[in-house]
């Protein structure tokens, strides 16, 4: 069976590969989305802090035998809390600034960051094997499907919709949304404001880093590699709507769905389409699909 | 006024005397060697700081062989990949720095930038880095030469080999730009030469990290051999992931342009059995290891064929500078294609009239993990293919210089 002279076979497989990065685009986005909702900083160095989750990982592996599984909950933490000493030295030194500043300071940032890996790991970037357990594949029928992809998924999901829980329905997640709001009047209630500052922004930094263990088997584990996705991922966050968490996630998968059908019939549009969507959004929707104006 | 005169006389002497030194055949005293490469970017590690020390490595062991007695500087810069920053940077050297070669040049854009300059200026353009044909077809002038390999060279051994071999349906995945579609273009014609069928190809943006879509793709045409006509991150991703799909070994890829800091990075369980064509290997015979071992002791990675290249380049340069006994651009080319080279990287190497440098390519095959024996030992030496037949004759040139 064809579908504008595509076997359906091939749409299947690249729907469901769209589908896997669209998890990557939508736990980045996420993470991009909590810290600019609540900290009003436009964080430009989440590439770089994906990169170091990546890079973790790989040196905990080699250097300390430490395997993936500890790697992915040793990755956050560690990238984390690097992000509360940036946030408790630096950004917390900008919010009453314009959004421009944190740009420029987290853009800043970024370059340091890489440069640095760069010089002491090279550019070709390291090899990184797929956990034992999650090795070989499936056969759908319609595609062989690597069973560590379907693990992104799922990992991706139950991490983001967590978040979204936390967020949403919790009493954390109202005093943060309360914060969002109304800073002041917060604290006039008794609530640590600037920590809960603090613990969102490592928490957001904690989510790149947490994407890049997840990527680090399926790439090469490479400085630039955070880099190379940050701009698609911006232009998620904007045509999700910036502050927006149910739009973020929604916006992550259906773009990378979106992708995925483009490299089918244009491939070479495939890296530009995402543009043209957030052109055609902000034409019509200035604050973003799910963005309140 | 009388002192105003006397002022003006001796600045005129001063200046007279200048020129009196300066009209001795090396301007200056000092033969200056730019080296224009790619120090922070895809291209760093197989070009790069590595490409720098290949240069200062070629100096020191010219003057240590032939005693000159003119200086030898050498400065460089960062091209960012980028052919303005590149030309900018030239312009400079060239205009105010007094830089008699500009070398090295990977990435195409770049290379063919420069190498306008160098004419309009009447300087050299060395290129050990840069892939594409055009350097030496449509593009090509008589300041610049081409060194260590290109895509006529890489498609006649690789493609020419796999399809020789039983390869004989193909199936491109093409970097979206003027290189990945030269490598592309020559390749196919390669192949349709001995035999094989060309099934389709897919132009993936460059650079892309996601290949899934692409190899998919690849997969369903069913072809045998899956050509990489990319480079760089793009080649070592897509051979990451057609394993992880499953697509190798049912199919085989070929990796059209690879080096061998990508078969490094990737290791040798996922790039095992792989063809592919380089001007170089450091495990070639004893005067390759020797100066292969040089280099490691200082960059902690062995040389790839850009950096062997390099130092080949310079240092035939600086020999002709010396016999010709002067760094006037036109003395100094007609030396280089006069003599030729010889050392560890060439045999027998020949500079033609469109600058392109001919020599011995080879077609290697990836080891094993169980037959590589020490660090590095990656290559199996399956066929040397003889100069004459490696790059692209004369007689299909289309170089205005070479006249039919």
């Amino acid at each position: 069976m064809e579908i504008f002279g595509v076997p359906s076979a091939l749409l299947g497989s690249q729907l469901l590969v769209g589908l896997i990065n669209g998890s990557f685009y939508a736990i980045l986005s996420l993470g991009l989305a909590i810290i600019f909702g609540l900290l009003n900083i436009i964080n430009f160095a989440h590439g770089a802090q994906y990169m170091m989750g990546a890079f973790v990982a790989w040196i905990a592996l080699t250097k300390f035998g430490v395997n993936y599984w500890v790697a992915l909950l040793l990755a956050p933490i560690v990238i984390g809390a690097l992000g509360v000493l940036l946030e408790r030295t630096m950004l917390c030194k900008l919010y009453k600034l314009d959004h421009l500043y944190g740009l420029l300071l987290t853009f800043g940032l970024a370059l340091i960051f890489e440069g640095v890996f760069r010089d002491q790991y090279g550019i070709s970037g390291q090899s990184y094997p797929v956990p034992a357990l999650l090795e070989g594949g499936v056969n759908l029928g319609f595609m062989y499907l690597p069973i560590y992809r379907g693990w992104i998924v799922v990992a991706a999901l139950t991490v983001c919709f967590g978040t979204w829980f936390m967020i949403e329905k919790t009493k954390l997640g109202a005093y943060l949304r309360a914060g969002t709001e109304n800073p002041q009047m917060v604290q006039a209630l008794g609530i640590n404001v600037p920590l809960l500052i603090t613990f969102t922004y490592g928490y957001g930094v904690a989510l790149a880093a947490f994407a890049g263990v997840l990527a680090a088997p399926v790439y090469q584990v490479n400085p630039l590699m955070g880099s190379n996705l940050i701009i698609v991922v911006f232009a998620v966050v904007v045509i999700g709507g910036m502050g927006s968490i149910m739009g973020a996630i929604v916006t992550g998968l259906g773009l990378g769905l979106i992708e995925g059908l483009t490299r089918v019939f244009y491939p070479e549009g495939s890296a530009v389409v995402v543009f043209i969507i957030m052109v055609i959004v902000l034409l019509v929707r200035p604050a973003g699909l799910f963005g309140k104006s | 006024m009388q002192m105003k005169k006397l002022i003006t006389l001796a600045c005129s002497a001063a200046i007279a005397g200048l020129s009196g030194t300066a009209s001795a055949q090396i301007s200056g005293d000092t033969v200056k060697i730019g080296v224009l490469t790619d120090l922070s970017g895809t291209y760093s590690d197989l070009a790069g700081s590595g490409a720098v020390l290949a240069t200062q490595m070629a100096i020191d062991d010219f003057i240590a062989e032939a005693k000159p007695s003119f200086k030898v500087e050498m400065v460089s810069a960062d091209h960012q990949n980028k052919a303005d920053i590149a030309s900018n940077k030239a312009r400079e050297w060239f205009e105010r720095e007094g830089v008699d070669a500009a070398t090295e040049l990977v990435t195409t854009s770049t290379a063919l930038a420069v190498m306008k300059i160098a004419k309009e200026m009447n300087k050299i353009a060395l290129m050990s880095g840069p892939a594409s044909t055009p350097i030496t077809n449509e593009q090509c002038n008589d300041v610049s030469v081409h060194y260590t390999y290109d895509t006529y060279a890489l498609a006649n051994g690789t493609a020419k080999a796999v399809t020789k071999q039983g390869g004989k349906t193909w199936f491109f995945l093409t970097a979206d730009y003027a290189f990945g579609q030269a490598l592309e273009k020559d390749s196919s014609a390669v192949v349709v030469a001995n035999g094989g069928k060309v099934l389709g190809s897919v132009r993936h943006p460059f650079p892309a990290s996601d290949f899934s879509s692409f190899l998919l793709q690849a997969q369903a045409s069913g072809a045998q051999i899956i050509g990489l006509a990319n480079a760089g991150a793009d080649t070592t991703n897509a051979i990451k992931q057609a394993s992880e799909f499953g697509i190798t070994p049912k199919q085989s890829l070929a990796g059209l342009l690879m080096f061998i800091t990508d078969v490094h990075s990737l290791g040798l369980k996922s790039t095992q059995g792989m063809y592919l064509t380089t001007g170089f290997y450091w495990d070639l015979n004893d005067a390759t290891r020797a100066w292969s071992k040089r280099f490691f002791d200082k960059q902690k990675r062995m040389p790839s064929m850009v950096q062997a290249g390099q130092y080949s380049s310079v240092l035939h340069y600086l020999r002709a500078v010396k016999a010709a006994g002067t760094d006037d651009t036109a003395k100094v080319m007609a030396q280089m294609k006069k003599t030729p080279i010889n050392d560890f990287f060439a045999k027998n190497g020949k500079i033609r009239d469109d600058g392109r440098m001919i020599h011995d390519m080879y077609l290697v095959q990836v080891k094993k993990p169980e037959e590589s024996k020490y660090p590095w030992d990656y290559y199996h030496v399956r066929q040397t293919i003889p100069a004459a037949e490696a790059f692209q004759p004369l007689s299909e040139s289309r170089c205005p210089l070479i006249k039919k």
